[in-house]
């Protein structure tokens, strides 16, 4: 009981970095038509930042929100250098050069930071176990995780919904030229969108450092997980991105928790511990065909193109 | 088709004679080094000709065909492992169970268009990296050693260096050749066509999912047997041969060399390759160069080098 709970916190918090990290990947696609492949290396720079930061200041939170700053920051720089002059055009060359901004962000983690990861070590008043039902501890690190992604989740609903640049961000992803015709600032929103974008990956970056190590290609293995969860939620919907992310994260958790010992029941011990892992890391791709199947535009998709 | 005397036919013409005559220089010359780098040069071109075939002439973008490197050498990884050591065996398996890979994938994955086609391979190929890598019997993450080559019995040495390279420079010619014969038969007008116009296409009758499917399943078979020279090659597999940056790498030779060119895929290849070793003679951090050029050439570079000299020809 106690595991499942847990399992089930975990399935919680790891959907919901997801979703950080996939919200960003779906608004730029939604609303520029851009594939960014490099949003894992900016994941990837959240981390890094964090941990150094961190270490300069000695305060876990204020190294955090520089970290944030820094990564925002770097967003807008490669957005306006390199990125902008993509815009129109056809999506493998996005993918090309995004592509080759992985590898250069690669080496140049390496360069500067060597190629041995970081760790980033928490501050004593998060490492508490919290009792969040009676008898039934989790750690408070990853409570906060929880808390803040849906507090950002939340943030993002209601800038999205309830705000003027909210109402430009979801025109823009129903009809790019309208908005254009109709006299905004594309090129300032366009910028502004991708920073947004770029600082939810450093943000899902930096919270998920201390629980894995930070390290050079971090944000590869992830990424593709949340290209997957904007195929099934539907490109440019962040509500979608949201449901689909802690779907994926769910079944991804307790499926990695509970699979060997569903499968240890039907197979023997053997042929359990040899087929669960391959089968656990197939379930989300599994899913990913299924919907697929079902419902190729996404579960939720943003605009009836 | 004629074949003019223009600088893109002589320098193709140069680049194969070249292929053909480099075990005289190396053995001549003594570089060992050259000849084990072209060969696998020669196997990349067939992974690279194979992904153009549906990405430059059918405009079906991708970014799994690393996965089919890494089938194709599984399967002689695998059977040799479990002692099977004939070519005549793991060879025709490699092939079948790209090909069948590839029927699933491609069944699944023609579903969608554009990015999400993009998306959608990667993430299955993906999924192959993450079972290969969970298959603790064949080596897992560390990969699988394979002590002796594939067995042709009298036929052909594959440890031999120099007849493994002309096999390999064999199998090279011959799927271009197969591809060009592909290209320019009433299927391969289809293909073209259905990445011109596919709504069209649909309004003169034509079944698109079909032939895409068709397509699709001769390529992954085409990368599959470069699998598993490319596991012969090196005595070794693992997963490392399917993981996305090695599709990405196979996108890039195919985009450099020249999208729907016949010998493209080849020059691509072969500049791509030898510009990494190249690099990585001079600096350790050879992908902090690497990556702006890539960014470079897709802003800057249209048809790639095939584009390139034709533009020469018409210059």
């Amino acid at each position: 009981m106690l595991l499942v709970v847990e399992q089930f916190l975990n399935g919680l918090q790891f959907g919901l970095l997801l979703f950080l990290l996939a919200a960003g990947l779906t608004l730029v696609f939604g609303i520029m038509d851009f594939v960014n492949l490099a949003h894992g290396s900016l994941y990837m720079m959240g981390a890094y930042f964090a941990a150094t930061f961190v270490a300069w200041t000695g305060n876990f939170v204020l190294g955090a929100l520089l970290a944030l700053g820094a990564t925002l920051l770097l967003g807008i720089v490669l957005e306006f250098v390199a990125l902008r002059h993509l815009y129109g055009r056809d999506h493998l060359d996005h993918v090309l050069a995004t592509f080759g901004l992985i590898l250069f962000f690669n080496d140049a983690v390496r360069l500067i930071w060597g190629p041995a990861g970081l760790a980033l070590p928490l501050p004593a008043w998060l490492t508490v176990p919290i009792a969040i039902m009676p008898g039934v501890y989790y750690p408070a690190y990853r409570l906060a995780i929880i808390v803040v992604a849906l507090v950002v989740a939340l943030l993002l609903y209601l800038v999205v919904m309830r705000t003027r640049i909210g109402m430009l961000i979801r025109a823009g992803a129903s009809n790019r030229e309208m908005i254009g015709a109709l006299g905004i600032n594309i090129k300032l929103l366009y910028t502004l969108v991708f920073g947004l974008g770029a600082a939810l990956a450093g943000l899902a970056g930096l919270m998920q450092a201390p629980i894995l190590t930070v390290q050079i290609g971090m944000g590869e293995n992830i990424l593709i997980l949340a290209f997957v969860i904007i195929v099934i939620g539907g490109i440019g919907s962040i509500r979608g991105a949201f449901l689909a992310a802690i779907f994926v994260g769910m079944i991804d958790t307790l499926g990695r928790a509970f699979l060997p010992d569903l499968l240890r029941q039907v197979l023997s011990s053997t042929a359990a511990s040899t087929a669960a892992p391959a089968l656990s890391s197939m379930l989300i791709y599994l899913l990913m065909a299924i919907v697929l199947v079902v419902r190729p535009e996404g579960l939720f998709p943003a605009s009836r193109r | 088709m004629t074949a003019s005397l223009n600088a893109r036919n002589v320098i193709v013409a140069l680049v194969v004679a070249g292929l053909m005559l480099l075990p005289l220089y190396t053995s001549l010359s003594g570089n060992v080094f050259a000849l084990t780098l072209f060969t696998r040069i020669v196997i990349y071109a067939l992974a690279a000709a194979s992904l153009n075939l549906i990405m430059g002439y059918g405009g079906m973008m991708s970014f799994g065909h690393a996965a089919y490197l890494g089938i194709g050498g599984y399967a002689v990884g695998i059977l040799a492992h479990e002692g099977i050591g004939s070519g005549f065996i793991q060879w025709p398996v490699a092939l079948l169970a790209s090909a069948l890979f590839a029927l699933v994938i491609g069944a699944l994955s023609l579903r969608t268009r554009g990015v999400y086609f993009i998306m959608i391979t990667l993430a299955f190929a993906q999924m192959a990296y993450y079972v290969a890598s969970g298959l603790a019997r064949y080596g897992g993450d560390d990969g699988l050693t394979i002590y002796k080559r594939s067995d042709f019995g009298g036929l052909i040495n594959l440890s031999n260096r120099v007849q493994f390279y002309y096999l390999c420079v064999g199998c090279l010619l011959g799927g271009i050749y197969l591809i060009w014969r592909i290209v320019n038969s009433r299927f391969g007008l289809v293909v073209q066509g259905l990445r011109s116009n596919e709504r069209r296409m649909q309004a003169i009758g034509f079944s698109v999912n079909r032939y895409r499917l068709v397509c699709f399943v001769i390529s992954g078979t085409i990368c599959g047997l470069a699998g598993a020279l490319l596991a012969n090659n090196t005595d070794f597999v693992s997963p490392a041969a399917m993981y996305w940056t090695r599709s990405g790498d196979l996108m890039v030779m195919v985009v450099l060399g020249g999208m729907g060119s016949l010998f493209g895929p080849v020059l691509g290849t072969i500049v791509f390759l030898m510009l990494e070793e190249f690099l990585s003679q001079i600096t350790e951090y050879w992908a902090l160069i690497m990556g702006p050029l890539l960014l470079l050439i897709v802003l800057f570079g249209r048809g790639g080098i095939d584009g390139l000299l034709g533009r020469l020809r018409r210059g």
